[in-house]
Parts: structure tokens; C-alpha cells; sequence
């Protein structure tokens, strides 16, 4: 099998990753390195497990195990918790994450950066979390820059973004994937709804990821 | 995080009263509420670890139930609490937890910060 590279996937909440599993498994698959930043530990999250298991105090611990088996499941090589607050990022010194985020780059020089799409995000930290990623990249020179693929998860998306430069099928991963989300134990009812493993229909939105390129 | 035993909420209130103690209270609707259309608005407040001195402080109604803590210049507030924590014999952390189980507010005080 060919070695794909680096990849890095900079996003701010554990259980952000689960949106592109499949592409991350893929990539694994294919032979990439897979880093990923996890820049809080989600600890402002509203869903504390049902029924109740967590609390405010005891969730970032929780939801840091539920990130490491997740992320195990998917592959991923490196997990790095930033240590953000959940819910601060875009009042954080940008300049400073900017250039963690640059010296990483620098460092490990992925082909591949997946990212939210700034303006996108709906969450304000994940909006914060893109424009940091961005602008890291947009101050590398143009032969040092990585590929940037972007989530957006906005209804006007598509309008005002066009359609995604992918349509990934992640038929072949799909199970893979679930299970990896489902180590999020605090979150995924509130993911995934009623979602069972015996309803068939209910894989069917897990099966494609959405990724839209950023122009420089 | 079990169902508010309000005589053990008012035990903890009394036991914390009259020292600085670290406050953690919030209120949400959650970041995506005007996303999913559940509200005209995302609307979130929260303070983490401020210190206050509470003269008196009850639990009060008959569940959800309502907090008030009198401080020397004003109070805080909460109400909506529906659940606590029992495991804790020296802090107070209680939260209010919507029909879908998502917490909506939160009140914490403890004499080490959170």
C-alpha cells in the first residue's frame, strides 16, 4: 500500500470528528497519518448522557475517554487536546493559536488539512476553530500550503458555497464509522436520534460526507 | 445526576453559607436552537468561578425548584433545577435538565474552584 502522507484534522469539540469518519478511515485505509487536534474537551456540552451519567464537573473527563476510544476506532495516530474552553474559542488570542497552528503545519507537513468552513460552522467555535486553520494557512507560502477541505453544516450552505468539490460515498466504512460515534455514549442520542443499529434506513445519512474545498 | 432531594439541596446551602465560595452558574438554549428552529434565538450566559459570600440561601418550590442566594449587595438566582449530584457532600452542583434530557441551566458552588 502506497504511504498517503500527512493529514491533519483541526476541529474544536470530540464528536466533531464523527461528521467526517468515514473520509478520516478512508484515508487511514490508503495509508495516510492522521493527526488531529482537538482544541477543547466539549465540557460546555448540554447532553450529559441519558439516562444522566455526567455532570458539569465530571463531563470534560468523561468526554475525554469517550474521544480517545473513538478516535482508536477510527484509526487516527495522534490525538492532541489543546485545552481550550468550550464555548471561548473565538475570544481566545487568535494570533497565538494561529501560529501553534502554523508551527504545527510546518512540523508535520500534511497534504491535507480537514477543517470546518469559516461562516459555516453554526457553532461560534467552529467558526473560530476554521478562521484560526485558515489563516495559519493563508500565511504559509503558496508552495508550503496544504490542501484545505472544509465542513460546512449551515442550511444556506450549498447556495452559497456551490456543491461540494466532494461527495464522498463512505458506504464501504459506514459501520466503522457508527461505531466510532457511538463511543461518544454522552452525546450520541442527541447525534443520532433515534438511531438504532437494526434500522437500515437509518444508515443511509451516515453513508456520504460533504467537503468543500477552500480557495486561497 | 439524581432527581433534587430539596432538604439535602438546603443542608448544603446552610453548610457553604457565610464563606467565599466559587459560583458557577449558566443558562442555554444551546448553540444550535436557532439552527433547528426550536427558538428564535441561540442564547447562552454563563460565569465560571466567581467568588461571592451568601448570607442566606434556600431551595424553594415544588420541583423544578427555584435557588436564590442572598449576597451583600444582590443575589443570585436560578431556577429550573431538577437534578443534583449526591455524591458530592461538600459542594453543591445542580442543574436543570430539559424533557430530552440536555441541560439547560446550572448552578454550582463549592469552596475550591471548578
Amino acid at each position: 500500500m502506497t504511504r498517503q502522507g500527512n493529514i491533519l484534522v483541526v476541529l474544536p469539540h470530540p464528536d466533531d470528528e464523527s461528521i467526517i469518519g468515514g473520509t478520516i478511515i478512508q484515508h487511514i485505509q490508503q495509508g495516510a497519518h492522521v493527526t488531529y487536534v482537538c482544541m477543547t474537551l466539549g465540557e460546555m456540552g448540554r447532553n450529559m448522557g441519558t439516562p444522566l451519567f455526567a455532570n458539569r464537573v465530571t463531563l470534560p473527563r468523561i468526554r475525554e475517554k469517550e474521544l480517545d476510544e473513538a478516535c482508536r476506532i477510527l484509526g487516527i495516530h495522534e490525538v492532541q487536546k489543546w485545552g481550550l474552553h468550550d464555548k471561548m474559542v473565538e475570544f481566545e488570542d487568535r494570533a497565538y493559536w494561529v501560529q501553534r497552528i502554523q508551527e504545527l503545519i510546518r512540523a508535520t507537513k500534511p497534504k491535507l488539512v480537514l477543517t470546518f468552513y469559516p461562516g459555516h460552522g453554526v457553532h461560534p467555535d467552529h467558526d473560530a476553530c476554521g478562521e484560526m486553520v485558515i489563516r495559519a494557512v493563508s500565511g504559509l507560502a503558496p508552495e508550503e500550503r496544504p490542501v484545505v477541505q472544509c465542513i460546512a453544516v449551515t442550511r444556506q450552505g450549498k447556495q452559497l458555497l456551490g456543491p461540494p468539490d466532494l461527495e464522498n460515498d463512505v458506504s464501504d466504512v459506514v459501520d466503522q464509522k457508527i461505531e466510532s460515534l457511538l463511543q461518544h455514549q454522552t452525546q450520541f442520542q442527541l447525534m443520532m436520534g433515534d438511531y438504532s443499529p437494526d434500522k437500515p434506513e437509518k444508515k443511509e445519512r451516515y453513508k456520504i460526507e460533504r467537503l468543500w474545498t477552500y480557495r486561497f | 445526576m439524581k432527581r433534587i432531594e430539596p432538604a439535602a439541596i438546603q443542608q448544603l446551602l446552610d453548610q457553604l453559607k457565610g464563606e467565599e465560595v466559587y459560583i458557577h452558574l449558566e443558562m442555554t438554549t444551546g448553540a444550535y436552537a436557532a439552527h433547528r428552529g426550536e427558538a428564535n434565538l441561540a442564547a447562552t450566559a454563563f460565569i465560571s468561578n466567581a467568588i461571592v459570600t451568601y448570607s442566606q440561601g434556600s431551595i424553594a418550590g415544588e420541583g423544578p425548584y427555584r435557588v436564590g442566594l442572598k449576597t451583600e449587595k444582590g443575589w443570585v438566582f436560578a431556577q429550573g433545577l431538577t437534578h443534583w449530584e449526591d455524591a458530592e457532600h461538600d459542594k453543591l452542583i445542580a442543574a436543570g435538565h430539559d424533557g430530552d434530557g440536555k441541560l439547560v441551566v446550572a448552578l454550582q458552588i463549592s469552596r475550591e474552584p471548578f
